[in-house]
């Protein structure tokens, strides 16, 4: 199992998954880093990204869409604003409008992310922190309706156990 | 019961109510039952206005966060648990997202290896 530990905490509104890869956090820093790999894990396969933009230099800039099953194609960026090469990317992450530029006026959530060496691979810790929620319900509408769909099913489903 | 899933002006109004840090705060107390407070006393906690902290008790009631009961002349606020664990499903799906985004990730550097001579190990 590569997700060691995920938890939530839905009062401060952040999210943490710790996970482990086979590989060295030079490894793991190159799906970052290079635009071609990173969207090729930053979408689900029903909703594939495109990065038309990705400066990973603190201070860069980022720019992307998705590709839906109908065909949409919602719009995200990046603005990079540490990095600590191969060890650690603290970047915002918001909603793009149709020109492919931020929506003003609209908060980003903010991402960590920690990679270090252990057992011969690399533990990768990613902490998402939402600081407008109204938009993390925005965040999680793109591209991920499925997933979010599914887990609603879950914890239905774990609730109708308490309440029966 | 049948819980039935949110809709998306549920949703919304959930997401809306956590948007401050001064509801979440009241959320939070509302929760630990024992420091379940009426209004006024909010007010005098938050030095803000009872009219300010009805408003914010106001926007967690609607999005079903919380509900008022009264007790005498007060107002105490309580937490309505299982919205709260609704909102913690739209964080779960969150996690889903990422548990998707490792697995590929780990599926890109298996497939990739030994195509980068980067000098790291080499590993199944």
């Amino acid at each position: 199992m590569t997700v060691l530990n995920t938890s939530n905490d839905p009062k401060a509104l952040t999210m943490t998954v710790v996970s482990q890869l086979e590989a060295s956090p030079e490894q793991v820093w190159q799906v970052w880093e290079d635009p071609r790999k990173l969207e090729r894990w930053w979408g689900p396969p029903t909703f594939p990204a495109t990065f038309t933009r990705h400066e990973f230099v603190p201070g860069g800039q980022s720019r992307y869409f998705m590709t839906g099953p109908a065909g949409e194609t919602p719009r995200g960026w990046w603005r990079i604003d540490t990095l600590d090469p191969p060890h650690g990317i603290e970047f915002a992450n918001g909603l793009a409008g149709d020109d492919g530029e931020p929506v003003p006026g609209v908060e980003p959530m903010a991402g960590r992310v920690i990679l270090e060496e252990r057992d011969g691979g690399t533990r990768m810790t990613v902490m998402t922190m939402f600081t407008d929620v109204e938009q993390m319900q925005k965040m999680l509408e793109m591209g991920m309706q499925e997933g979010m769909v599914e887990a609603l099913r879950q914890i239905d489903a774990v609730l109708h156990t308490v309440t029966v | 019961m049948v819980v039935d899933q949110l809709t998306d002006e549920e949703t919304d109004r959930i997401f809306h109510a956590l948007g401050t840090a001064t509801r979440r705060d009241i959320l939070e107390r509302a929760i630990r039952e024992e420091q379940a407070q009426s209004v006024s006393a909010l007010a005098r906690r938050y030095s803000m206005s009872f009219a300010a902290v009805q408003k914010h008790v106001a926007v967690l009631e609607r999005a079903g966060l919380v509900v008022k009961e009264p007790r005498g002349r007060e107002q105490i606020v309580h937490a309505e648990l299982q919205t709260i664990r609704k909102a913690m499903a739209l964080l779960a799906a969150y996690e889903q997202l990422w548990t998707g985004r490792v697995a590929r990730i780990s599926d890109i550097l298996a497939n990739d290896e030994g195509s980068r001579n980067d000098g790291s190990q080499h590993k199944q």
